[in-house]
């Protein structure tokens, strides 16, 4: 088969993101298989030895987060994927490679919890993913796919903002996603270039020696390294803010959800509209950084805002606080797996509509 | 003026190792960490692989055993070394790459990941460093300390019925076909220092090989945390350590040759 030029194809999105990745010049993939997310590794299991890499099954999401830090720490390209109870797992190394400022990109296929809970969607990881989840001020980038052609996409995009700025990118998707199969275009083989960064431990040839820490025993350099950080989560706040907008305009109710989600609100838009309520939609596609100034300019001349999610109410707290009081902010969850379908989002709008006319009424 | 010249006539038998570095050690007056690191930097010395090595020390005393070796290092978390050593191996592997990890950190906390990188045969070298305690945290009961030992969280003794028994994860691993050499050291008397030495030349000669993981346990003592002087140390790991935790190889290659 013909790898080297674009091409499209019809493909699961686990399995886009795994070819996606080799195509993104991936070093190293270290995994451990859990469902809904298994095709990743057993796709690259499949596919480096015959192309280019290094691939390699852990004992446990313990060990493989620990192989991406010293493989991280070595200047390569990495990647690891898990589901949620696996990304539990990962989250002491993960507070680890954000402190040591290690490029890496992990993916979270993300299904129903707490607990084992269960294999289907979900996005109950949400704070697990933009709060920092381990110990200690740290924070990913984290970027949400809504569908299988952006989880191509943002597996080249993940690795250019951990590069750029030496901090862990995170893909939040979630078991539908992973699963479902869809038209997927993907980019030429070997167009996004890596060089072994000048700080990462190859053997100290011809220069002072390297080391990765994140010790610091001294509180004052200890406070140093975190107002290093923080100073650089200000930067990517002001810098890499992404979202889509949906008949936002003359918006009178907006729609606020996150990846698979916002494509079935986008569809709740379309029935509103129908039915002759203005309901707009924002998609925050960056969820560190949160997209806060559409929402706070938003909040200024909408009468609602409907947070869309597959939990049981993450994100709608980051849109409260954008919101800052301007506007009522609703809520709209299904949990445990279940996905949201576009009428009982309808229904929601109808009684938020509803409602505040009966309040206006009341008040006249 | 005559004094000066017979100081600048006598001949230099000794010198520390130059890929140790002038930072003053935090170890402990009498620990074999400070031992056990010049003797794996002179061996990085002698076989002039300093620019060519990478070293993880995981959490535990030696955690800043980058201060001292003038190597590219990284740190790891508690129990963690070997998948990290796994991590920069595999990326690469033309490197020699060894961990250097405690008891508490390589036969407690990280007992899966130290049975299974030496189990894929992972090219890499595995200092363990075995004093029956946890040094840094301030002295507490260790997966491999002794029958009766006492420590601040055995304070009346360990008690096998209680805390099982001492963990012997070098006669263990032993088993792991992806081990290539296994040996017990030590670094309390000149001779164990010597043998010591030998091992880790061996074991960074066999790497170059590609047949396995090399693993050096390093019998050893902690005057802090079992309360004793130095010299005591010495006469507890002769009397009541060695009995337990035997010198010698255990595991050396059969064949050499191609």
């Amino acid at each position: 088969m013909e790898t080297n030029k674009s091409e499209i194809r019809l493909m699961k999105g686990n399995e886009a993101l795994a070819e996606a990745a080799i195509r993104a010049g991936l070093d190293a993939y270290f995994g451990y298989p859990i469902t809904p997310q298994s095709e990743v590794l057993e796709y690259l299991t499949l596919e480096i030895p015959k192309r280019r890499g290094i691939v390699l099954q852990a004992e446990s999401e313990v060990a493989s987060i620990n192989m991406i830090y010293g493989a991280a720490g070595a200047g390569a390209r990495v990647m690891t994927s898990s589901s949620s109870p696996g990304m539990s797992l990962m989250q002491e190394g993960i507070s680890y490679i954000a402190a040591a400022e290690l490029p890496c990109l992990l993916v979270n296929v993300v299904r129903g919890g707490p607990g084992l809970g269960t294999i289907q969607p979900s996005q109950g990881d949400y704070f697990q993913a933009t709060k920092g989840g381990g110990h200690g001020d740290y924070r990913l980038i984290v970027l949400a796919p809504s569908s299988v052609q952006e989880m191509c996409d943002f597996v080249f995009e993940g690795f250019k903002l951990a590069e750029k700025y030496r901090n862990p990118t995170l893909i939040l998707s979630d078991g539908a996603l992973g699963q479902m199969m869809e038209k997927v275009e993907f980019p030429e083989d070997g167009s996004l270039p890596h060089q072994i960064p000048t700080w990462a431990t190859t053997g100290k040839k011809g220069r002072e020696r390297n080391f990765i820490t994140s010790l610091h025993m001294e509180p004052e350099k200890m406070e140093e390294i975190n107002l290093h950080l923080q100073k650089k989560y200000k930067e990517i706040e002001e810098n890499e803010v992404r979202y889509e907008t949906f008949e936002t305009d003359d918006a009178e109710v907006v729609l606020v959800a996150f990846g698979l989600p916002a494509r079935i609100c986008q569809k709740t838009v379309e029935l509103a509209r129908a039915k002759g309520i203005k309901a707009g939609l924002v998609r925050p596609i960056t969820l560190f950084p949160f997209p806060k100034k559409i929402i706070s300019d938003l909040s200024k001349k909408i009468d609602h805002f409907l947070v869309v999610e597959l939990n049981a109410g993450q994100m709608v707290e980051d849109v409260m606080l954008a919101a800052n009081g301007n506007c009522p902010v609703h809520f709209k969850g299904r949990m445990g797996g279940m996905l949201v379908q576009p009428e009982e989002v309808l229904e929601e709008i109808e009684k938020i509509v509803e409602e505040s006319l009966t309040l206006n009424a009341g008040q006249e | 003026m005559q004094e000066e010249m017979l100081i600048e006539e006598m001949e230099c038998v000794y010198k520390k190792p130059h890929t140790l570095t002038d930072e003053y050690m935090h170890y402990c007056p009498g620990c074999g960490h400070a031992v056990a690191h010049k003797i794996l930097m002179e061996v990085v010395d002698e076989m002039g692989i300093q620019e060519d090595i990478i070293g993880v020390a995981p959490v535990g005393c030696s955690v800043f055993a980058y201060n001292y070796m003038n190597i590219d290092m990284q740190e790891a978390a508690h129990g963690r070394a070997s998948a990290v050593a796994t991590g920069i191996k595999r990326v690469r592997p033309d490197k020699y790459v060894f961990s250097y990890q405690g008891d508490g950190d390589l036969a407690a906390i990280g007992t899966a990941e130290t049975i299974h990188t030496i189990n894929r045969g992972e090219n890499i070298l595995i200092v363990f460093i075995n004093n029956g305690i946890y040094g840094m945290t301030g002295g507490q009961m260790a997966p491999t300390s002794l029958f009766g030992q006492k420590t601040s969280t055995s304070p009346y003794g360990r008690d096998v019925a209680h805390n099982g028994y001492p963990l012997k994860m070098t006669d263990l691993i032993a088993h792991l076909p992806g081990a290539y050499y296994v040996t017990r050291q030590a670094v309390h008397t000149p001779n164990t220092v010597r043998k010591f030495k030998k091992a880790l030349k061996n074991a960074f000669e066999y790497q170059k090989l590609n047949k396995g993981t090399c693993f050096i346990e390093v019998v050893s003592n902690c005057p802090s945390g079992w309360k004793m002087t130095p010299k005591e140390t010495l006469t507890y790991i002769e009397e009541k350590m060695l009995p337990e935790y035997p010198l010698g190889d255990i595991k050396v290659p059969t064949q050499n040759k191609n």
